[in-house]
């Protein structure tokens, strides 16, 4: 039993590829547990951030700065009452937010966090987390239909046109990301030649792809990957049915769209399944476009120092996070009123301190590196979500439409036929 | 199956006189009827009913939508859930006792509100209030107008999708609710004016404060057109959006940006100067689609010209007494008057009928909101259910107008 366990850590394996099933689960409760941290974290800094954008305090109550709002959501959301509609369909309401929430989580199945740090690796990896989540769309048009109301309805046929109409564009983008592992021409300045890749639909194959060929596929074919990366960008945010493209559950005119009805923990679900998915479909991107878990510059920033300079980056980062932490207790006004939140708020700085201090041991450091950096970039699109919020007016739904398909599909198509003729050509 | 021919139509190609035998206008007669609701498993048509609780209808609005997917094929209005009787009131009130009653029909713009009760009282008592009190008047009601628009602004890029401008604007029309405050002690509903002229002389250092205001707010109106004029989103959701041409718009008795945004270039404080307003020089901005984004643009450009005229009112304001002569006990001659001023909405009228008592015989207020809104129907007819929201908010309506 024993040597079942520690077989594993010998191998170089994800656990899934491995079959150890012991470590698969380890790996699924960690990922799963994670994300719904993430979700959670996430929650707290775009109701934060998105009030600095507004001239906003934000959350300010519950813990120091409203770190502790998300909890008190939650816990506000599962004490409150579980309204289903007389006229509802009962099982169909019921079983909707669950799909979406399965949908949108079982897509972490395949996301590389580093080389092994994935539950595991499909050969098919991108077609399994393509399918997987357009799967949530079902439960957004069963969630609408079960309600047997009229707004929601609206906002689950919207939905459903939007992301069938966006998925096709953003199957094109994922196609000439995929071609491009395959493909071994000239990178920008010169860069990624001589190595020669083999085409793969494996996530993390796609990741060494880009390290073989160094390059991100963002920069491969210099405006190629790039044009092929914007279109999954905005197709992605239509996917996951957030502003600008948030018309399923337009505020201002469908109240709250297709979980209008839906109240307490069910609507919470669907909170951490449209989170959740945000998250998916960055991970998506930054395996594709922005090389996955590598660090930023491994080609011109080589060698040992380079090596130990960022590999010190996610220590680094978390004492950062704890010095604002620190920075805020000494902004904190001395009112004893305050005292309680004072203590958490340096509480709080010193578990992140020592997340921190934890970090620069080198073993940890190795090992951490490739998640920290997987994490960083797509903390970077989680920010991007949220000033896009921040900034645009909603799209309407005929434009949103024209967008989808007589600017993103040809667009998305054209990319693909050159990234293939380059491919041949260099 | 609706009558599909009419999708090909244009909202301007309906005159107003067709809405009446107009095919979705039978269709919303059904409602009226009492035919059985039909599903929409039976039907392409949808009813569904946006309001009176409803995030985008800016108060207690309540529009039947008959949609075919999500395609408007007629509307229907149904007002009257915040009616106080105000033109009832009245009628129990004596003339001083209706003044702050007013204030509470548009508490947007309560100042403009007052403005016009006053001086149709005035008028029928046939006295003038002195010119400081024109003065203080204009400032007060151009600051008004400001606020007004302020919020026009930020609901409607709200609805339309933009959450940050609503924060800037209202930071913004803070400060003019700060001046009213410091002025007569209310923000909202002020009941800045007495008929004949002010109560309350301007405080200490209210110049000064005006100014400082006049000096802050330019760069924020270009913040939120930076935000908002050139956005690609904002252009594909509000150009050609809601239009109703320069005909329809007379026709109906649009008055206000929505009217000058159709090209007709009229304002009661160029057409019919009351108050102060000759004194003073600004422009009238008008549109020329009569779309949604022209009449954005009418009111932003109106916005900078309401600052003209207050600078313009602050250079120039006279000293003297901020009272006319009024008798203690206002009983106006037997007579009818009827006097409009130009609110931030558009055409803000009392039409008062005195019998010779201290009782108004009747008040009857021409709501530029109540007007605007008719236009609704024509407007959104074969648009889409978010063009609707559109034009709600660019109507700029106040429920407590509608409904008085």
């Amino acid at each position: 039993m024993l040597d079942y366990i520690t077989s594993y850590l010998s191998s170089n394996t994800t656990p899934g590829q491995a079959g150890n099933v012991f470590w698969a689960t380890v790996y699924i409760l960690v990922v799963f547990g994670g994300i719904s941290v993430a979700v959670m974290a996430m929650n707290w800094l775009e109701r934060k951030a998105l009030a600095h954008f507004q001239i906003r305090l934000g959350p300010m109550r519950v813990g120091p700065h409203g770190l502790l709002q998300p909890i008190a959501d939650a816990i506000k959301l599962m004490t409150k009452e579980d309204i289903i509609p007389a006229e509802a369909d009962k099982f169909v309401f019921w079983i909707a937010p669950l799909i979406i929430l399965c949908a949108s989580f079982a897509v972490y199945i395949v996301i590389p966090f580093g080389p092994t740090h994935a539950i595991t690796d499909l050969n098919i990896g991108i077609l399994f987390m393509l399918g997987v989540s357009s799967l949530s769309v079902l439960g957004i048009v069963m969630a609408g239909w079960a309600s047997n109301s009229h707004y929601p309805l609206i906002g689950a046929l919207r939905s459903s046109a939007q992301m069938v109409s966006y998925e096709v564009a953003m199957g094109m983008a994922v196609v000439s990301a995929v071609l491009m592992t395959s493909l071994h021409g000239l990178g920008p300045y010169g860069v990624g030649v001589g190595t020669s890749g083999t085409g793969t639909l494996s996530m993390i194959g796609i990741v060494q792809a880009q390290q073989e060929q160094h390059v991100w596929f963002l920069f491969k074919f210099f405006p190629l990957g790039f044009i092929a990366f914007g279109i999954f960008a905005i197709a992605m945010v239509a996917e996951t049915n957030r502003a600008p493209f948030d018309l399923p559950e337009a505020e201002s005119e469908l109240t709250a769209g297709f979980h209008t009805e839906y109240s307490g923990l069910r609507w919470s679900l669907f909170m951490l399944g449209e989170y959740a998915a945000m998250i998916a479909v960055s991970s998506i991107a930054v395996t594709l476009w922005l090389g996955g878990w590598y660090r930023p510059f491994p080609n011109t920033l080589t060698g040992e120092t380079w090596d130990l300079v960022f590999s010190l980056f996610p220590g680094l980062t978390f004492l950062g996070l704890a010095a604002i932490a620190f920075v805020g207790v000494r902004r904190m006004p001395k009112h004893p009123y305050f005292r309680v939140q004072t203590i958490g708020l340096a509480g709080f700085g010193a578990v992140l301190g020592l997340i921190g201090l934890i970090l620069f041991v080198p073993p940890v450091r190795n090992r951490i590196q490739d998640i920290f950096w997987f994490v960083a970039k797509v903390a970077g699109f989680m920010y991007l979500y949220i000033w896009y919020r921040a900034t645009f007016p909603r799209y309407r739904f005929d434009q949103l439409m024209k967008v989808g398909w007589k600017v993103l599909l040809p667009i998305g198509i054209g990319v693909l036929i050159l990234t293939a003729i380059l491919g041949v050509v260099l | 199956m609706p009558d599909r021919t009419m999708f090909d139509l244009k909202p301007t190609d309906l005159k107003p006189a067709d809405t009446k035998t107009d095919e979705a206008t039978k269709y919303l007669s059904h409602l009226e009827l009492g035919e059985p609701d039909k599903t929409f498993l039976d039907s392409n048509e949808l009813i569904i009913n946006m309001g009176p609780q409803h995030p985008a209808t800016h108060g207690v609005l309540r529009v039947i939508l008959k949609l075919d997917g999500e395609k408007v094929l007629g509307t229907e209005c149904v007002i009257g859930y915040l009616h106080r009787g105000v033109e009832k009131i009245a009628e129990n009130r004596t003339y001083t006792m209706f003044n702050p009653y007013v204030d509470r029909m548009d508490y947007v713009a309560a100042v403009s509100n007052g403005l016009g009760y006053c001086e149709a009282v005035e008028k029928l008592l046939n006295i003038e209030a002195p010119p400081r009190a024109k003065y203080i008047r204009v400032i007060l009601t151009e600051l008004n107008r400001l606020a007004s628009h302020q919020l026009w602004l930020g609901t409607h890029a709200l609805d339309i999708g933009a959450m940050t401008p609503l924060f800037y604007t209202f930071r913004d029309r803070e400060e003019i609710l700060k001046i009213f405050e410091k002025y007569c002690g209310a923000r909202l509903t002020t009941h800045a004016f007495r008929i004949g002229g002010c109560q309350y002389e301007t405080y200490e250092g209210f110049e000064r404060d005006v100014i400082k205001f006049l000096d802050f707010v330019p760069p924020k109106i270009d913040e939120y057109e930076e935000l908002l004029t050139t956005n690609r989103i904002w252009l594909e959701r509000t150009k050609n959006v809601g239009v109703i041409s320069r005909a329809d718009a007379i026709a109906l008795g649009v008055t206000g940006p929505v009217l000058r945004a159709s090209g007709v270039k009229w304002d009661l404080r160029k057409a019919q100067p009351y108050a102060a307003y000759s004194d003073f020089d600004f422009e009238i901005p008008v549109g020329t689609n009569g779309d949604t984004y022209d009449r954005y643009t009418v009111r932003m450009e109106e916005m900078r010209q309401s600052l003209r005229i207050i600078r313009q009112a602050v250079d120039k304001i006279p000293e003297g007494p901020i009272m006319a002569k009024v008798p203690k006990v206002i009983k106006p001659p037997v007579g009818e008057i009827y006097h409009s001023i130009e609110a931030p909405k558009g055409e803000l009228g009392y039409f008062i009928v005195s019998d010779g008592s201290t009782q108004p015989y009747r008040v009857r207020v021409r709501p530029p909101s109540f007007v605007n809104l008719q236009a609704l129907g024509i407007m959104v007819r074969g648009a889409l259910v978010a063009d609707v929201i559109a034009v709600i908010g660019t109507l700029d309506i106040v429920l407590g107008e509608v409904d008085r």
